[in-house]
């Protein structure tokens, strides 16, 4: 067991640190740019430097880098402001689907451009009669000569209205048991009869959409997998997303927490000597280093050549409802001003109101808390599943309850 | 990088996982909790024949030179055995202690017997109800004459000799080395919650006992100690969370109710995953205050304490929850449910409690924060 870098990740670390730095991105660069368009100009500097997507195989733009390499540039890279959440979906969870499931030649044309940022991809999984109960998706893909004709509904799209192509489970067979009708596609975005509708937030923002497909076809060579083979597809998917949203991401953190209460004051002392406000911040302590040092466990396993096991799960389980937790005690911290809402706020901008405000979404997206609990307790614990009302029967027969 | 143990050091885990279910089998613990003795003398014994008490002694003094990882290893397994032996007293804080400030002479003269077993060690250092400070430490050496009283020693009836706090005025500590088995020591076995690990008063009326090598130093060097064992501990304490979540899980899946296994639940179900995740936090958390305290590393103060902290927290509702799981059966004395949750809070209440430590975390954190920025 080692916490520091062996002399060849040292030396990688520094090479990875010399790049960042003559490459950063400058003011200049950034002037007048949107932050979907300061993220492409990055991935493409980094593409071009042969900094992208450093995992892959060169073939595809990458640079075949090991695991521990892989966190020791997220590391480096962590250190500038640069955007990356718009090539999280595509880069994370679907490049690693295609490169299993899809053919030499898609994969030749399609993931240097997921490397270089030029191309955006979307994940059209859930739909609005199907969230938890993935498998019980209704959208249908009906073949015609040498392609499907797609029709129905995807909702929660994240990006879906600035990507260039999607993958998409269907149901191909509504005569068979749920999960083994299914059938995944990579779908062109900008085909006709692809429309793609913003949902507005709590948090006032869009971030994901519905999107409605009326008769769109594609050619039969887009099918990822075997007809009726969906659902492993998908789960390729799902196992990559855990590794991919991990922790949480940034926001209110114990950096943040401490912060405050060592600036803000109780009963006319620093709020820091509290020792109720010193419990509080100890527990969220060993959460978020539990979570980081969990990371850096499964890393080791993913390192001997173990896949992405359901105890990755844990991440976005514990990272969510933390962040959740952590934003409400800064703002109680804060008393009255925890309220306020803005961008020009002090401590961090308002990060803990707005990841008060974000965190539902987090608990809910990618899995809910419930889900994780459930994938905990069934795949890595072992314990029985619900008996469930749609086990064995054919999809078409499954109560619905409208 | 690399977070995972080493071969051998899994090896050396499933060798005393092995060891242990032959040797300390749960009637083995129940036999100290109906018995008479404090532990258990003959497991003591071939626990130190493993060469487990020898395991982090350097080779000069009789031990086997390993490190703390081994020891971790050991430390998780006699928790999941809930072993009714003083290990932690003697081998994670006196030993230590010995190690850390002792003298060449009494290394020499100490550290072999601790090795081989024949000597048991303890640290003496709560004087009653409450926390106990270098400021409101009463007991006290006056030359080679010890005074003053310690209350609850764990493992004071079985300990030879302890290693004692005494005053030296506010801000550091005087440790004295005393040889128990003597007249002027005054030893009152006394019963705690968990009735496998015997406690003691010991009460000191001029017993002999000398200054452990140049005997005053800081309080914040006798917090380095705990911080050592505190890590250790919480492998111990792992080890005990685990062992109570598999206990819970392997019920949930035996017992039915309502035409089903209880364990397909998900009030059951979701709570066994949370015991999960607790123990999966609290191991990595263990797995860094590992790496912390065999390198030596500046982080060891908020590493320890952050695995301690987590330990707790996984232990206890571990522990607790375990009981739930099993309704009515658990709260039996014939069920091993109350082992872990015995164990769990004698281990929680060790060498500072709860709020203490996470006391400490949050001073680990406000001192590594202006490094950071």
């Amino acid at each position: 067991m080692d916490f520091k870098d062996t002399p060849e990740e040292a030396t990688f670390r520094s090479t990875a640190a010399a790049w960042l730095a003559e490459n950063q991105l400058t003011a200049e660069d950034k002037q007048g740019l949107s932050r979907l368009d300061v993220a492409k100009l990055w991935q493409k500097r980094k593409y071009d430097g042969g900094w992208a997507c450093i995992g892959w195989d060169e073939k595809y733009g990458g640079r075949g880098a090991s695991a521990i390499e892989r966190v020791i540039w997220d590391q480096e890279e962590g250190k500038y402001d640069v955007p990356s959440r718009f090539f999280v979906i595509g880069q994370g969870m679907i490049a690693p689907t295609i490169m299993a499931w899809s053919t030499r030649e898609y994969c030749d044309q399609f993931l240097p451009k997921l490397a270089s940022g030029e191309e955006i991809w979307c994940q059209l999984f859930s739909e609005p009669a199907s969230g938890s109960d993935l498998a019980a998706l209704r959208t249908k893909a009906e073949k015609d000569g040498d392609e499907w004709v797609i029709n129905g509904q995807k909702i929660w799209t994240s990006g879906a209205h600035y990507s260039d192509y999607g993958m998409i489970v269907t149901r191909t067979d509504p005569t068979v048991a749920k999960h083994k009708g299914l059938t995944a596609f990579l779908v062109d975005m900008k085909a006709a009869g692809v429309e793609t509708k913003p949902i507005k937030q709590l948090t006032g923002d869009a971030d994901f959409n519905e999107v409605y497909f009326t008769d769109v076809r594609i050619p039969d060579s887009y099918r990822l997998g075997e007809v009726g083979q969906g659902w492993q597809v998908a789960l390729t998917t799902l196992m990559n997303e855990r590794l991919a949203i991990g922790g949480g991401g940034a926001g209110a953190d114990v950096p943040l927490a401490l912060k405050i209460a060592q600036t803000v004051s109780i009963n006319d002392r620093p709020a820091i000597e509290d020792s109720a406000v010193r419990s509080k911040i100890a527990n969220f302590h060993v959460q978020e280093a539990g979570l980081k040092y969990n990371g850096y466990r499964a890393l080791s396993a993913l390192s001997r050549g173990d896949l992405p096991g359901p105890e990755n799960s844990i991440g976005k389980l514990v990272g969510a409802p933390k962040l959740q937790d952590i934003a409400s005690f800064c703002m109680d911290l804060l008393e009255e001003h925890g309220a306020l809402w803005g961008d020009d706020l002090e401590f961090m901008a308002g990060a803990a109101q707005r990841s008060y405000m974000g965190a539902p979404g987090l608990r809910i997206a990618g899995g809910t808390d419930e889900i994780m609990t459930n994938i905990i307790a069934e795949r890595v614990l072992g314990l029985p599943q619900d008996p469930r009302a749609d086990k064995g029967i054919p999809f078409n027969e499954v109560p619905t309850g409208n | 990088m690399n977070f995972e143990f080493s071969e051998e050091q899994l090896m050396l885990r499933e060798q005393a996982r092995g060891f242990l279910s032959q040797h300390c089998p749960p009637t083995r613990v129940r036999d100290v909790f109906d018995g008479e003795h404090d532990y258990d003398a003959p497991l003591w014994t071939s626990i130190a024949e493993m060469g487990w008490t020898a395991t982090a002694i350097p080779e000069a003094y009789g031990g086997l030179g390993l490190g703390y990882y081994e020891l971790a290893i050991i430390a998780e397994e006699l928790g999941r055995a809930v072993a009714p032996v003083p290990f932690s007293s003697s081998v994670y804080l006196a030993t230590e202690a010995l190690i850390a400030f002792g003298s060449e002479s009494q290394k020499q003269r100490w550290l072999p017997g601790l090795a081989s077993g024949e000597t048991i060690a303890t640290l003496a250092h709560a004087e009653g109800a409450g926390q106990t400070t270098a400021k409101s430490l009463t007991a006290s050496l006056s030359g080679d004459s010890l005074t003053g009283a310690k209350k609850p020693v764990a493992d004071g009836a079985a300990a030879n000799i302890a290693i004692v706090t005494t005053t030296a005025g506010d801000g550091s500590v005087t440790l004295c080395l005393v040889e128990l088995d003597q007249g002027t020591v005054v030893r009152t076995p006394i019963q705690t919650l968990d009735f496998s690990r015997g406690h003691a008063t010991l009460e000191f009326n001029n017993a002999s006992a000398e200054p452990l090598g140049n005997g005053t130093i800081p309080w914040s060097s006798f917090e380095s100690l705990l911080d050592r064992a505190a890590v250790l501990m919480a492998w111990e304490q792992l080890g005990i969370a685990d062992k109570a979540l598999e206990q819970a899980c392997d019920y949930a899946q035996q017992r039915y109710a309502f035409g089903r296994a209880i364990g397909s639940f998900q009030a059951i179900k979701h709570k066994l995953a949370g015991m999960y995740v607790k123990n999966a936090l609290a191991r990595s958390n263990a797995y860094h205050g590992a790496w912390a305290l065999a390198s030596d590393s500046d982080t060891l103060p908020l590493a320890a304490s952050t695995a301690r902290v987590a330990s707790i927290q996984a232990s206890l509702n571990a522990a607790q929850e375990n009981i739930q799981t099993h309704g009515g059966m658990g709260f039996t004395w014939e069920f091993d449910c109350q082992f872990y949750y015995r164990r769990a809070k004698l281990l929680s209440l060790a060498i500072g409690s709860e709020r203490h430590w996470q006391d400490r975390l949050v001073t680990a954190l406000e001192q590594q924060e202006p490094a950071a920025a």
